[in-house]
Order: structure tokens, then C-alpha cells, then sequence
């Protein structure tokens, strides 16, 4: 069923990706791990279909934001980061997805692995712990390019003093910040032993990202001890839009 | 078929619309090749031709084929032998 959704507000997360907030018409209200499809028609009829999570924590004000990394040769994406502006209407249709999903009512820890843009049904996980202050603690392991591409970065980065606030570590691949102590690289075993949940505290993990990081991630984590029952994955196809 | 270029079940939600009244991805399925049971959402989705086929994570073998063909749309399914949804987890479509 295709919804009409109202453009509210555009936010740049980074230099390529801009999140989009929409007030969608008899929007049911979604969990935190949804998405949605995009529907872009042209004149002519031809019609073009992308699923985007969603990154907004669940409300009641009918309210979907989605945020999309613009791709150079994408069909879609160029338009959606660049011409859209508020007050455009477009058709959406959602929420979609029962399975990669985070409830309010889950207790035990959580684990997040975002791979890239993958944080994004992450994030709809953090803030909707945030605003409901689940009797839980989430972890996130967030690998991603340089410090240019981290998406939520003040939101993220928020002081751990915060009761809610989810223990965050990056794994820079190709450039980190000034003074950093890590190392450079990908999520490997090590870096998983170090800041991941124990397995014998039987965590819920969830990994999101390009079909190649959430194969590694998860067989990090099932390696860490972690059963496969336990996981949960999102994969994004090889342009990033997943369809 | 490489590691690289399947989806999780997750991602057929959105075409899976078309037919189902409620999501079915969270559903269990069994398959009826080698008798697996698991999520549909955790079944290998491809979504690269003209269609969506899911496959068995385990055995590979065919679950599910929707494919739009002009204004027809076509499901074939035979390789579930069922779809067991938990009802109280079920979202009702535009309540």
C-alpha cells in the first residue's frame, strides 16, 4: 500500500548523505529496524523502486526519516540528496519488515554492527532506546571510512555519562582522526573480543552493511562465541540501494 | 553463485506487500527440499533479475519466486511447505 509522504526537513549528515524527514499521510506508526520503499515516477510512467531504512525512532507524529548516501551512478539517489526539497510529496510505502527489529520490551544487551550507511536502522535502535529507556545497554561497533562519513556523529557522540547513551567504537578503514589511538583497518577478531558484548552474556547482535561486511561481521561474532540464532542481518545490495 | 550478491529475506517485505496482508518475512518457513526451519527473513534473496527468488540458507534450493510479468504478478512457492506467523508480533496494515 503507497502512502503519500510530505517532505518536512532535509538535514546533510556528511558531504554525501542527507537524511530526509517526511510526515506521511494514515502512517501507522513503524519499529525501530524498518524500512520503507521509495517510489519515484516520471512523466512518461516509468517508475524506479529503493528501499531505505528508517532512522527515526518510533513517534506518534507520523514522522519517517530516512537518509540517503548519495552514489555517483545512482538511478535514484542523486535526485533524492540534490532536487528534493521541503513540501514535496512523494510515495512511500511501508513500514516494512517484522524481523530485523528492536522492541522496547527486549532486556537483554544489544549488540550493533553497522558497516557504512548500515548504521542507519541502527540508529532508529538507539534512539528509540533513548526515548524509551529500555532496561537494557547497547553496544555499537561502527566501521566506516574516514571521520567525513560517520553519519550521527553528535548524536553518537554524545557523553557516556548519559544513562542511555550505547558504548560506541569505531573501526576507521581508510583514514581516522588526529590522535587516534586505534589502528587503522576492518573489524577483525581481535577488535571484536575487545568491545563487543561477551557471549556469555547471550547479547542480541545486529549487523547492517554491504553484503560483504555483514558475511565477515557475523562470522566474527559467531567465531566470539555468539550463536547464529543470535543474529540478525541486514545486507545492502552491491549499488547500496537495496533494489 | 558468489557470497556477494544475495539479500537477506528481509529485503522482499516491500514486494511481499503486494500479495500478503500482513509481513511475512518474520514468519518461520520450513523448506521442502531439506526440511530447514528459520525465519524467512534469514533466506537468501536475490533480487537481481526480473524478480525475487529466496533460497534455503541451507540447502540453496528454491523457496520462493514473485516475479512481475506487465500487470501480472506471479507467486510460486512450492518450495515452502509452510508459513507460521506469531500473531501477537503481527503490525496491522494502516490501523
Amino acid at each position: 500500500m503507497w502512502r503519500v509522504g510530505t517532505v518536512v526537513a532535509l538535514r546533510d549528515e556528511t558531504a554525501t548523505a542527507r537524511t530526509i524527514a517526511f510526515e506521511v499521510q494514515d502512517w501507522p506508526g513503524h519499529l525501530a529496524g524498518q524500512h520503507v520503499d521509495v517510489r519515484l515516477t516520471s512523466p512518461d510512467g516509468y517508475s524506479a523502486v529503493r528501499s531505505y531504512s528508517i532512522a527515526a525512532a518510533p513517534n506518534s507524529e507520523r514522522r519517517v526519516e530516512i537518509t540517503v548516501e548519495r552514489l555517483p551512478d545512482g538511478e535514484v539517489s542523486p535526485y533524492l540528496t540534490r532536487q528534493v526539497a521541503v513540501g514535496d510529496r512523494l510515495e512511500l510505502r511501508g513500514p516494512l519488515g517484522g524481523w530485523f527489529v528492536w522492541r522496547p520490551e527486549q532486556s537483554e544487551p544489544i549488540q550493533l554492527v553497522a558497516g557504512g550507511s548500515g548504521i542507519v536502522p541502527l540508529m532508529a535502535m538507539i534512539r528509540s532506546y533513548r526515548t524509551t529507556r529500555g532496561a537494557t545497554a547497547f553496544r555499537l561497533l561502527y566501521s566506516v571510512r574516514e571521520p567525513g562519513a560517520v553519519y550521527y556523529r553528535g548524536e553518537l557522540d554524545a557523553p557516556a555519562s548519559e544513562v542511555s547513551a550505547p558504548k560506541v567504537t569505531y573501526a576507521f578503514t581508510r583514514a581516522a582522526p588526529k590522535g587516534w589511538p586505534g589502528r587503522l583497518g576492518r573489524i577483525d577478531a581481535a577488535l571484536v573480543a575487545r568491545t563487543t558484548w561477551p557471549s556469555k552474556l547471550v547479547p542480541t547482535c545486529y549487523v547492517c552493511g554491504p553484503t560483504s561486511f555483514v558475511e565477515s561481521a557475523a562470522g566474527l561474532l559467531v567465531a566470539a562465541g555468539n550463536s547464529p540464532e543470535r543474529i540478525r542481518t541486514e545486507r545492502f545490495g552491491p549499488t547500496g540501494e537495496r533494489q | 553463485m558468489s557470497k556477494d550478491d544475495h539479500l537477506d529475506g528481509n529485503a522482499a517485505a516491500g514486494p511481499l506487500s503486494t500479495i500478503f496482508a500482513v509481513d511475512v518475512t518474520a514468519a518461520e518457513c520450513q523448506c521442502a527440499h531439506c526440511g530447514a526451519i528459520d525465519r524467512f527473513a534469514r533466506t537468501r534473496l536475490y533480487m537481481m533479475g526480473p524478480g525475487v527468488v529466496a533460497r534455503c540458507a541451507v540447502c540453496e534450493q528454491v523457496l520462493l519466486r514473485l516475479v512481475r510479468a506487465g500487470r501480472r504478478l506471479l507467486l510460486e512457492a512450492r518450495g515452502l511447505t509452510y508459513l507460521s506467523l506469531d500473531t501477537s508480533q503481527v503490525q496491522e496494515p494502516g490501523s
